[in-house]
């Protein structure tokens, strides 16, 4: 790490920890944007970098929310109680048992999806290509699906997170929630960024470009194509988590298993910053979190007609990402050997 | 749980001409998706909403004081139109690129179809009234209707016009050859820009009809899209591409698990079981293959 990097990182760190301050009022705003960094991020891990493009990482979203809510839930009050009276009516936590129930919760919310991950990772991550977009895809599905219909944890109706308890009023739950996911993209962006400096990631590109020729070369493939994605499992778990205490109420298909919003969203920023690279997916998230909060109020109910047409454009129009263009742009900035003469000939050329 | 449907075995009786007649349809469904995955090499997730689409024109139809049956005729020319220009306009740049670039646009268009319904029919569940009646058997145990029937009638009639359009017509003779290997087929003077457009467009068609039927029989739902796609993936990858046989009994017998799924899991549970399946066939084709360890390309 060289001096120019570490001074942008600790400017990104200051920025970070000083932008609820700053701007009191988009605090939940920064901290989805946090949570979408982070799926983003993960998603590239297994997306981008091992090429297997899963539509099914908001499983693992979705059971962090549901495992976190529970358990903050379970370890003080009856879960079918709480559920049936639909929340914070019956029961009220206490600070303590708020922030004891949280921490437990987000720690299981981290462990079960990376377990869950790698007993379905022997079969599934033997599926190639199309294959294995439609089976996570419907894995995501399913989830929604089989949880809408179980009554312990709400079942059609939903479940009520429990609510931040009554220590500063709403400043600090918005502190709270920011400072929890900000410290989450931290972590990940350490463990992503340590990732790629090792073999690890090499051997997860090796797999990307032929997975038959790596298997060849005596890399145990499945055993790191399973870790790649208990990585993105543990990190979406945790996401997922984080956000179901901040939006406060879970559903099974709207906000837990939400393939059509936030399933899509974590390929589209993974893509529209470019997959494969450390910091695509951290300015993708950025770019499309401020378009969609900029801009989605001027659609009105036709959001989702500019999310599709988003998508078909991104991906047909810009498939590279926001990295790819600026790496064909700068070629220099990205370690690149140029040979200045030849780039002469391509300008005339053109 | 409810073990009824094993007890009274009148239900089973019609849980499996329920799921027969359904089948049939799914199948219709997915020998379109099975045209174009041959043919383009694109598995549309936009399929289920091109279904839903070809439903709301019958419905209305059914509005305006149309018989609904007429859809049949009215839904698959204009979603062959819809089909031709999805295709001018999107699809017709991804057909040689990733396949996940294809999922994934599809899946785009998914979204906006199923939002652009929603706007203009509403987000009601709605259903079009044919008023054929109903068939009685075995002493009214079994209730069947007959918009059923008459649907897998129809399916039976498009599934067989469409194999002889496809054996005997010159675009048939095109599209095959294109399907067999797209490049000889460009040098013996097939214009395969044409073939795909005319593919995309009869898979839409054969959605409308499909569509059309299932607003007749069944429920339509702007949302209801997805999993009308999922099962024809279902069928195509355990039939095979280019088994018509296949293709139908594969329908059929999907048509009937989701039937005794429905009975013995609880409605709630039926989209999740298809979606399960989904995954039990993948994972269990992949182990099956993994076992004689083909080498690919």
């Amino acid at each position: 790490m060289n001096k120019n990097n570490l001074i942008l990182y600790i400017g990104i760190l200051i920025f970070g920890l000083s932008a609820p301050f700053i701007f009191p009022a988009f605090k939940v705003q920064l901290s989805i944007l946090c949570i979408l960094i982070v799926l983003a991020t993960t998603w590239n891990i297994q997306g981008g970098e091992m090429g297997y493009n899963s539509f099914g990482n908001i499983l693992f979203y979705g059971l962090g929310m549901y495992l976190c809510a529970s358990v903050q839930v379970g370890m003080f009050f009856p879960l079918a109680e709480w559920t049936e009276s639909g929340g914070e009516k019956t029961f009220v936590h206490t600070p303590s048992q708020f922030f004891q129930g949280m921490a437990v919760g987000l720690a299981v919310a981290a462990i079960i999806p990376t377990i869950v991950a790698g007993l379905i990772g022997y079969a599934i991550l033997g599926l190639r290509g199309h294959y294995f977009a439609i089976c996570t895809l419907g894995l995501g599905v399913a989830a929604g699906e089989i949880s809408g219909g179980i009554e312990i944890i709400g079942a059609g109706q939903g479940f009520t997170t429990p609510p931040f308890p009554d220590v500063g009023g709403l400043e600090a739950r918005g502190e709270f929630f920011y400072l929890l996911s900000f410290g989450t993209l931290v972590l990940t962006f350490i463990a992503v960024r340590a990732i790629y400096f090792t073999r690890f990631k090499l051997i997860l590109n090796a797999i990307r470009d032929n997975e038959d020729k790596a298997e060849a070369m005596g890399i145990q493939t499945m055993k790191y194509k399973i870790i790649g994605w208990m990585i993105s499992a543990f990190f979406c778990g945790l996401a997922g988590g984080i956000m179901g205490g901040l939006v406060g109420y879970i559903d099974s298909t709207d906000v837990a298993f939400d393939g059509r919003e936030m399933g899509v969203f974590m390929v589209l920023m993974a893509i529209l910053g470019g997959k494969g690279t450390l910091w695509g997916p951290v300015i993708g998230a950025t770019v499309f979190h401020i378009f969609k909060e900029g801009f989605w109020t001027f659609f009105l109910g036709w959001q989702y007609v500019a999310l599709g047409f988003l998508i078909v454009v991104i991906v047909i129009y810009f498939p590279e990402g926001i990295m790819g263009w600026l790496r064909e742009k700068y070629p220099e900035r990205f370690g690149e050997v140029v040979d200045e003469a030849d780039r002469k000939a391509q300008v005339e050329l053109k | 749980m409810d073990f009824m449907v094993f007890q009274y075995p009148m239900i089973s009786v019609q849980a499996c001409l329920d799921g027969i007649l359904l089948g049939i349809l799914f199948a219709l469904i997915a020998y379109g998706m099975a045209l174009q995955w041959g043919v383009m090499n694109i598995i549309n997730i936009a399929q289920g909403d091109l279904v839903i689409l070809g439903g709301y024109i019958a419905y209305f139809m059914y509005l305006y004081g149309i018989h609904p049956a007429w859809g049949v005729i009215v839904a698959p020319i204009i979603m062959y139109f819809v089909g031709v220009c999805l295709y001018k306009l999107v699809i017709n740049k991804v057909v040689d690129r990733d396949l996940f670039i294809s999922i994934l646009a599809t899946f785009g268009i998914s979204i906006l179809f199923m939002q652009l319904m929603n706007f203009a029919f509403g987000a009601d569940v709605v259903l079009a009234n044919s008023g054929y009646g109903t068939t009685f058997l075995f002493d009214s145990a079994v209730v069947l209707p007959n918009s059923k029937i008459f649907s897998a009638f129809i399916s039976i009639l498009f599934a067989i016009c469409l194999v002889i359009y496809m054996k005997k017509s010159k675009l048939g003779r095109a599209i095959r050859a294109t399907a067999q290997n797209a490049r000889a087929a460009k040098i013996l003077g097939v214009d395969t820009e044409k073939v795909y457009a005319a593919t995309f467009g009869i898979n839409a068609a054969l959605c409308g009809v499909a569509g059309a039927l299932i607003s007749i029989t069944f429920t339509i739902h702007p949302y209801m899209g997805l999993p009308y796609t999922i099962r024809s993936f279902m069928i195509v990858i355990v039939a095979g591409l280019g088994n018509l046989p296949g293709v139908a009994m594969s329908g059929m017998g999907l048509g009937v698990f989701e039937e005794f799924a429905d009975y013995i899991l609880g409605t709630e549970f039926r989209i999740g079981s298809v979606f399960l399946l989904l995954v039990l066939i993948l994972v269990y084709r992949r182990f099956k293959l993994s076992r004689k360890r083909e080498y690919l390309k």
